[in-house]
C-alpha cells in the first residue's frame, strides 16, 4: 500500500515555501502573539523517542517538506457525527459511541473539529492534556490504552455478565489541547479554519484504528465543506462509512437537521442513522417521564428522507455528573431504562466498587442507563458497516 | 515531516475584526490556506499570497474604508436601540430567547422591534414566529421585512430558500456578503428595538455584525448559558470575544436552570451546574447576571408552533422569571421601565401561525391546534400536557403540509389533504374520549 504524497508538496508549492518563511519569521519574532486573540503557540513536548524540536528542524527546505496528505491509511472506517442545529448534543453522542465501541473492543479515535467551541477533551477529562510531537506526526491525545476490564458490568444488549472484556484503545485530537488558556476565544476566518482542518487530517499520527469519529460544529459551513472535501478526495473508497445524525425531538431542530440530511445527499455522504438525543426526562423523584422538548419527530424525519432510525435517548443527569464531576451513576431502586429495571446495585457490579471513584471513564460508563442503548445503536452500526 | 506546531502569526485582533470595513474586492480563485484576508491592508503583499491566483487583484484593490458601511448606518439611523444576542455554545437558547424578547417588547404596542437572523445555516427564527412560509416581499426603497403583528418584523435567509429544507452551505465570505445585504438593503425604518440573532461560535458572522454595526453602535449584547461547565466553557471564549472586539455587555441570561416535575413539582436540575453556573461566571468575568429562567417544556412547544409563549401559558413560573429578564435588560441599554413591557403583559396579539398563511380565511377566530387544546383544559395537568402533545404531533405536520401545500404537484396536494382528514380523525378520537372539548374542529384551509 503505497503511501499516499501529495504532488503539490513535493514540488514544494509556494504556500509550503511561505509557510517555511513564517516559522523563520516566527522565531526571531520578538512582538509575540501574547496580545492576539489567537491561539497561543501550542505547547508541545517531545516524545521519549521522538526527534527533539528545534528551530532547525522546523527550516527544512522545501524538497524535504514531501509529506503524506493523509495519515489515514490504517484507519478502518470514519464516521461522522452531525447535525444541523446546535446543543442537541453530537459531543455527547460522540463521546459515547466511542466509549461504546471501545468496550466492545474496537480501538478508536476522535476528532474534534469543533474549532471555536471545542467540548470533546472535557468529556474525556482530559482537558489539562497536552498534544505531543513525534516523526510521523501529531501524537493524539490517549484517553485510555488497550486493556483488560476485570469487573464489567452486565452487558445492556443481551444480559450476559461477562468476567474479563477487552477495552479497545481510545484516543482523541481536538483544538482544545492546543490552546493557551481555555477562556481564550478562537476568532478565525473561514479560509485558516479550512487550513486547520485539513491538518488535523493530514498531520496527525492516528495509526492502527478500527473506528476514526470525528464530531462536527453545527451547521453547514467551511467546516464542514472541507472536512467532506478532504474526506472525499484522499480517503480510500469506502473509508468513509457515513454520518450518525443527531437532533432532539422538536420541530425547531428538525427543520434544522433536515437541511444537514440534505447536506449530507448533497455531498454524497451515507446516513448511517438518526439517533434522537433528550427525548424525555425522568424525574429522579416520581420517575415521571416528562418530554420536555417534545416526542417523536426524529423517527418521523428518520422515516420522511428515508434514512435508519438509530435509537432514542432520553437526558440522564446522572451522564452528566459522570463527565462532570467522576462520579460513578447510581440509580434509585425501581428505575426503569428501555424496558429493563436498573439494579440497585449499580448494574452488577459489587457494593465494594460501587464506591470507588477511581475508575477510568469507560468502566464507570458501563453503570450509566444510557449505556445498553448504546452498545445497541453500536452493535447496528458496526454490522451495517461491516456488510456494505 | 515534522507538522507545523505554530499557527503562523496572523493579523493583529485589529485587522481580524476590521478586515469587514474595508471594500473586498473580487476574487477569482478560492482563498490560500494563510491568507490575511482580501479586505486587510497586507492582502497580496504577505507571505501567504505568494503563488495566489488573486495576489495582483488584492495587491491592487483599493484598501480603503468599505463605501457600504455609511450606507449600512444611514439604513439603521432610525433604529434606537440594538441588541445582539450572543453565545459561544449551541442549543443554549440563544434563538428562543431572542424571540421572547422580542415578542416582550412588542407588548408594549408604543415599540416596534425587529429581529434580524443571522444564523445562515440555521434560521429557527422564522418557525419559532409563525411565518415560516413567507417570502421577502422587495419594494423600491429596499426589501420589507417579514410583520409577524403590527409591530415585530423578522428578517432572515429562511424566507429567500427555495424549498424549506434546503441546505445552505455556504462558506464564511459569502455568508458576510448576505449579512452585509441584511443590513444594507432591508427597509426597517424607525424601530424601537433590533434583536440580532447570531449563530453559535464565534467566526465570520459575529466578526462581519461587529464590524459592520461598529460605526452605527450596538447597546450591547445579552449572552445566554445554561448551567452546566461544557456550555460555560465556550461562554467564556464568547465573553472574551466581546471584550476583544469591544461589545459591551448588558449581561448574562442562564436558561433551562432548573426543572419542575409537573406531576411531582419537584424540582430538579438536569444540566447541573457544577462549577457554579451562569452566577459564578458573571461573578467572575465581572459582567451583568440578568436572570435565570427555568426550564418549561412548554416553551419547546410554543416554539414549534410559532405562537407567543407569553401570550399562551402567562402563569408559568418560567414566564415571571423571563419578565424579569427583560426588565433587566431593559434597566442594562438604561430604557425606562415602564416603556420596556405592555401594562397588559399579554395583549391578543394575533399572530399568523402557519396554517393560516395559505388561505383567506385566517381571519376565523378559530384558536391554533395548540391554542384551543389549552384553552379547554386551561391548567397543568399531566393529562393536559398529554393530550397537547399528541395533538401537536399530528398538528405539526398538518400545520407543514397545509402551508406549503399550494405549492405541491396533485398528487402531493391530495397526500397532503389526506393528511388533513387523519388530523380531523385524531382529533375526534380524543373528543370521544372526553380529553378534548367537543367542539367543531375548524381547519384553515
Amino acid at each position: 500500500m503505497g503511501s499516499r504524497c501529495s504532488a503539490a508538496r513535493v514540488l514544494g508549492n509556494p504556500s509550503s515555501i511561505s509557510k517555511t518563511r513564517d516559522v523563520r519569521r516566527n522565531a526571531t519574532d520578538s512582538d509575540n502573539t501574547q496580545h492576539q486573540i489567537l491561539p497561543s503557540r501550542p505547547a508541545l513536548r517531545v516524545t521519549a523517542g521522538g526527534r527533539p524540536v528545534t528551530r532547525q528542524n522546523l527550516l527544512q527546505p522545501p524538497q524535504l517538506l514531501v509529506t503524506c496528505a493523509m495519515s489515514l491509511d490504517n484507519v478502518g472506517s470514519i464516521i461522522l457525527v452531525l447535525s444541523g442545529k446546535g446543543g442537541v448534543g453530537k459531543s455527547s453522542i460522540t463521546t459515547q459511541l466511542a466509549l461504546s465501541l471501545s468496550l466492545q473492543g474496537h480501538s478508536v479515535g476522535v476528532l474534534d473539529v469543533d474549532l471555536t467551541g471545542p467540548s470533546i477533551p472535557r468529556f474525556f477529562g482530559i482537558e489539562n492534556a497536552k498534544v505531543r510531537q513525534a516523526p510521523e506526526g501529531w501524537v493524539p491525545v490517549p484517553v485510555h490504552e488497550a486493556h483488560a476490564l476485570q469487573h464489567s458490568a452486565t452487558d445492556g444488549a443481551d444480559g450476559t455478565l461477562k468476567d474479563h472484556r477487552h477495552i479497545g484503545a481510545l484516543h482523541c485530537m481536538s483544538l482544545g489541547f492546543l490552546l493557551g488558556n481555555r477562556g481564550d476565544a478562537v476568532v478565525w476566518r473561514g479560509p485558516k479554519k479550512t487550513a486547520m482542518v485539513r491538518q488535523f487530517l493530514s498531520d496527525v499520527h492516528w495509526g492502527q484504528l478500527d473506528y476514526l469519529l470525528i464530531d462536527t460544529p453545527p451547521g453547514t459551513s467551511d467546516e464542514h465543506i472541507s472536512l467532506v472535501e478532504t474526506l472525499l478526495k484522499n480517503a480510500m473508497p469506502g473509508q468513509v462509512a457515513g454520518a450518525v445524525v443527531v437532533t432532539t425531538p422538536q420541530a425547531i431542530s428538525i427543520s434544522d437537521v433536515k437541511k444537514e440530511l440534505n447536506f449530507c445527499k448533497k455531498t454524497g455522504v451515507e446516513v448511517l442513522g438518526v439517533v434522537e438525543n433528550m427525548a424525555g426526562f425522568v424525574c429522579p423523584n416520581c420517575a415521571e417521564c416528562t418530554n420536555v422538548f417534545s416526542k417523536g419527530g426524529g423517527e418521523i424525519m428518520a422515516r420522511d428522507f428515508g434514512v435508519p432510525f438509530l435509537g432514542s435517548l432520553p437526558i440522564d443527569p446522572m451522564f452528566v455528573s459522570l463527565i462532570e464531576e467522576g462520579k460513578r451513576p447510581v440509580y434509585p431502586k425501581g428505575t426503569i431504562v428501555a424496558g429493563k429495571p436498573v439494579e440497585a446495585t449499580s448494574n452488577g457490579i459489587p457494593a465494594q466498587h460501587r464506591e470507588v471513584q477511581n475508575g477510568s471513564l469507560a468502566e464507570k460508563y458501563t453503570s450509566c442507563s444510557l449505556y445498553p442503548i448504546f452498545d445497541g445503536i453500536v452493535t447496528q452500526l458496526v454490522a451495517k458497516i461491516s456488510n456494505t | 515531516m515534522a507538522p507545523f506546531m505554530d499557527p503562523p502569526p496572523l493579523t493583529s485582533v485589529d485587522t481580524a475584526l476590521t478586515a469587514h470595513t474595508t471594500a473586498t474586492p473580487a476574487l477569482v480563485a478560492p482563498e490560500p490556506e494563510h491568507c490575511p484576508g482580501p479586505e486587510s491592508n497586507l492582502a497580496g503583499k504577505d507571505d501567504a499570497c505568494a503563488g495566489c491566483p488573486n495576489q495582483a487583484i488584492c495587491a491592487s484593490a483599493p484598501k480603503g474604508p468599505d463605501p457600504d458601511i455609511p450606507i449600512i448606518t444611514q439604513r439603521l439611523a432610525g433604529i434606537k436601540h440594538k441588541i445582539l444576542v450572543l453565545s459561544g455554545k449551541g442549543g443554549v437558547g440563544k434563538s428562543t430567547f431572542s424571540t421572547l424578547l422580542a415578542h416582550a417588547f412588542a407588548s408594549n404596542s408604543a415599540n416596534t422591534v425587529g429581529i434580524m437572523d443571522t444564523d445562515i445555516c440555521g434560521p429557527s427564527i422564522p418557525k419559532m414566529m409563525g411565518v415560516e412560509a413567507e417570502t421577502i416581499h422587495v419594494t423600491s426603497t429596499g426589501w420589507e421585512p417579514v410583520w409577524v403583528s403590527d409591530n415585530l418584523g423578522v428578517m432572515s435567509v429562511q424566507f429567500m430558500l427555495p424549498n424549506r429544507d434546503d441546505a445552505v452551505i455556504w462558506r464564511g465570505a459569502k455568508k458576510n456578503g448576505l449579512i452585509k445585504r441584511f443590513l444594507m438593503d432591508v427597509e426597517w425604518g424607525s424601530m424601537d428595538y433590533l434583536v440580532v440573532d447570531t449563530p453559535p461560535g464565534t467566526s465570520d458572522e459575529h466578526l462581519s455584525v461587529n464590524s459592520y454595526l461598529k460605526e452605527s453602535g450596538v447597546d450591547g449584547a445579552v449572552l445566554v448559558t445554561t448551567p452546566q461547565e461544557v456550555a460555560l466553557l465556550d461562554v467564556r471564549k464568547e465573553i472574551d470575544f466581546c471584550k476583544k472586539a469591544g461589545i459591551r455587555i448588558l449581561g448574562l441570561v442562564e436558561n433551562m436552570s432548573g426543572f419542575v416535575c409537573p406531576k411531582c413539582t419537584h424540582t430538579s436540575e438536569i444540566f447541573r451546574a457544577t462549577t457554579g453556573g451562569g452566577r459564578r461566571l458573571a461573578q467572575d468575568m465581572k459582567i451583568p447576571f440578568l436572570g435565570a429562567v427555568p426550564l418549561d417544556s412548554r416553551i419547546g412547544m410554543a416554539c414549534d408552533f410559532g405562537e407567543s409563549f407569553f401570550d399562551n401559558f402567562p402563569d408559568s413560573p418560567t414566564c415571571k422569571a423571563l419578565k424579569e429578564v427583560v426588565k433587566n435588560v431593559g434597566k442594562e441599554m438604561g430604557v425606562k421601565e415602564e416603556d420596556v413591557l405592555g401594562e397588559d403583559m399579554f395583549p391578543h396579539v394575533k399572530t399568523l401561525t402557519a396554517s393560516s398563511v395559505s388561505s383567506a380565511k385566517e381571519e376565523s377566530p378559530v384558536a391554533t391546534p395548540l391554542a384551543q387544546a389549552r384553552k379547554v383544559l386551561g391548567n397543568d395537568t399531566l393529562e393536559a400536557q398529554r393530550a397537547v402533545i399528541e395533538v401537536r404531533n399530528d398538528a405539526v405536520k398538518y400545520v407543514d403540509t397545509a402551508t406549503t401545500y399550494a405549492n405541491y404537484s396533485k398528487d402531493q396536494a391530495v397526500e397532503a389533504l389526506t393528511e388533513n382528514e387523519r388530523l380531523k380523525m385524531k382529533v375526534a378520537k380524543l373528543e370521544r374520549e372526553g380529553i378534548l372539548e367537543q367542539r367543531e374542529f375548524m381547519h384553515t384551509t
